[in-house]
């Protein structure tokens, strides 16, 4: 009976991890089977190279190089904001601050990661996009620039904590040995403590990059939306997922729009993918 | 053996919180001789011998009442820097910790954080490190491989070539052979008995053997208080205190 027992348990475990491998895969087949339909009409090269995007002028033109540009430029300029400050942060918190201020400050962190975008996305139109608009003196304040400060702020709360605990796990006799060398306190974080935690920092980048890539509803309210070639960060630009999430509700089902979105699925997809394995392979290779 | 006195501890109180580690100790460490610090543990030897470069200092919540000397300068001062006492008192520890980085980065480490950039000098220091820790002739075929690949017995004379490296005046080991086979143990001793020609040395040990072996003078700490500090013959041959006499006949600890 207790045998019984063992193998129903083992067996449920079981179906649930299979269960939700199955589902990836058949999510990712069904992606395929939509989107690679789109191939009849273009070729990939002019596809993920054309410079037009015109789903629904006839014929379509269906190029989405200036929306990988848009979420390539985006996701730039929220790392060049998210990574320094998000690994100072990681830093103070690991290393610096006293006991009162690091368990606060951690809890603000985790806070920031709990506002949903569409607020981050909605507070960043009525205040952000106004004031760059005023500091650069743009016709419009919805730019790529605005949307990497806004994503900056999505990236860091993963930052920041992935990176805190990659310190947080560097053994402390690193620490000791460097300080009983005559090292400063500096010397010992900027020689002995990042170098020894940089893989996992690498992982943090990498998996803040990832959430910037996927994001959709912040970037969609104030980037601007303009689904042109970006010539530079002070620009309206239009991201994949900004795209597919403006475009699916009007696209018919079946027309070469439809599949063509489901393609720029295939390619969020494979980015995301991409991402997840390099930062996957950076945290695994720290022994 | 000198009797020039390096170091000195000064009625050292040590509190962890409300817990009372080290009890009015006062003690003193000759210049050029080895110093060992024995007793069972949770005696407050490793807290007392980690005072002597302020490496308690980072440890939150803790308290010090007395004073500590280095040359006669009070190390707890205002004035005093931590940075620059732990240049002048190095330390090895009780589980080797080299820097996961090559053999020769790890000893050229303490010249660098020290503003020492010349190559040649950096160069021809590590090499001198090396072959004062003994460990040269192990090693100078693979200066470059990563620290880690070493043995236990030679991480650990990695990380006292690392600490000579920045010439320090007095080294602190805490148990450096706790971690190590009997081989490893006889080679550290046997560097321990070279360097004190030009090093104060203060040893903690669990191990009377080794304190009978290696020191000069041996201090016996027994629940945060120092018992019994004399000349290691004497203390081990006459102890003057019933407890000593106890703990060295192996009825305890």
């Amino acid at each position: 009976m207790r045998k019984f027992k063992e193998y129903i348990i083992e067996k449920l475990i079981l179906a649930s991890g299979l269960a939700s491998i199955f589902f990836v895969i058949v999510i990712f087949l069904f992606l395929l089977k939509e989107g690679l339909a789109v191939f009849k009409i273009v070729t990939p090269a002019n596809f993920l190279f054309g410079k037009n995007w015109y789903p629904i002028s006839e014929p379509p033109q269906l190029g989405i190089f200036p929306l990988i540009l848009g979420s390539l430029l985006v996701t730039l300029g929220a790392a060049i904001i998210s990574v320094p400050i998000g690994i100072a942060c990681a830093v103070y918190i690991a290393e610096v601050a006293p006991v009162r201020t690091k368990e606060i400050l951690k809890a603000s962190i985790e806070l920031l990661a709990a506002i949903p975008s569409v607020v981050l996305g909605f507070i960043g139109m009525v205040t952000l996009v106004p004031w760059v608009k005023s500091i650069f003196k743009l016709p419009t304040g919805l730019t790529a620039l605005s949307g990497s400060i806004m994503l900056a702020f999505m990236a860091m709360p993963t930052i920041v904590s992935i990176a805190e605990d990659a310190l947080y796990s560097v053994p402390r006799s690193h620490k000791e040995g460097a300080l009983a060398l005559g090292a400063t306190h500096w010397q010992t974080i900027y020689r002995v403590l990042l170098p020894a935690a940089s893989s996992g920092i690498l992982a943090a980048v990498m998996l803040g990059i990832g959430r910037v890539i996927g994001e959709t509803m912040a970037v969609m309210m104030i980037t601007g939306n303009a689904a042109l070639m970006p010539h530079s960060f002070l620009q309206p630009v239009r991201t994949l997922t900004a795209t597919i999430a403006a475009e699916m509700g009007e696209a018919v089902v079946g027309s070469e729009h439809y599949f063509a979105l489901f393609a720029i699925g295939i390619v969020l997809f494979v980015i995301s993918f991409a991402i997840n394995i390099t930062a996957d392979l950076f945290l695994h290779r720290k022994r | 053996m000198d009797e020039v006195v390096k170091m000195k501890a000064e009625n050292v109180n040590f509190f962890y919180g409300k817990t009372q580690a080290l009890k009015d100790i006062s003690l003193d460490i000759h210049a050029h001789s080895v110093t060992a610090i024995i007793g069972p543990s949770g005696c407050g030897k490793s807290t007392f011998i980690r005072l002597l470069n302020r490496m308690n200092d980072l440890i939150p919540h803790t308290q010090l009442i007395g004073r500590v000397y280095l040359d006669c300068q009070d190390v707890f001062s205002h004035a005093a820097d931590p940075v620059e006492l732990r240049r002048r008192v190095g330390m090895v520890f009780q589980k080797p910790n080299p820097f996961p980085k090559s053999i020769f980065e790890n000893i050229a480490y303490g010249l660098h954080v020290n503003n020492i950039k010349d190559k040649d000098f950096v160069e021809t220091r590590v090499i001198e490190s090396l072959k004062k820790a003994a460990l040269w002739e192990e090693v100078r075929h693979r200066l470059h491989e990563s620290a880690l690949k070493l043995s236990g017995g030679q991480q650990q004379r990695l990380c006292i070539a690392r600490c000579l490296a920045v010439s320090p005046e007095v080294i602190l080991f805490d148990e450096p052979c706790a971690s190590l086979d009997p081989i490893s143990t006889a080679k550290i001793e046997e560097l321990i008995l070279e360097l004190k020609k030009e090093y104060t040395i203060v040893i903690v040990t669990h191990n009377m053997q080794q304190a009978a072996r290696v020191a000069d003078y041996t201090a016996f700490f027994l629940l945060g208080e120092l018992i019994e500090f004399n000349k290691t013959q004497e203390l081990f041959t006459a102890p003057k205190d019933k407890k000593t006499e106890a703990y060295i006949t192996g009825r305890f600890g």
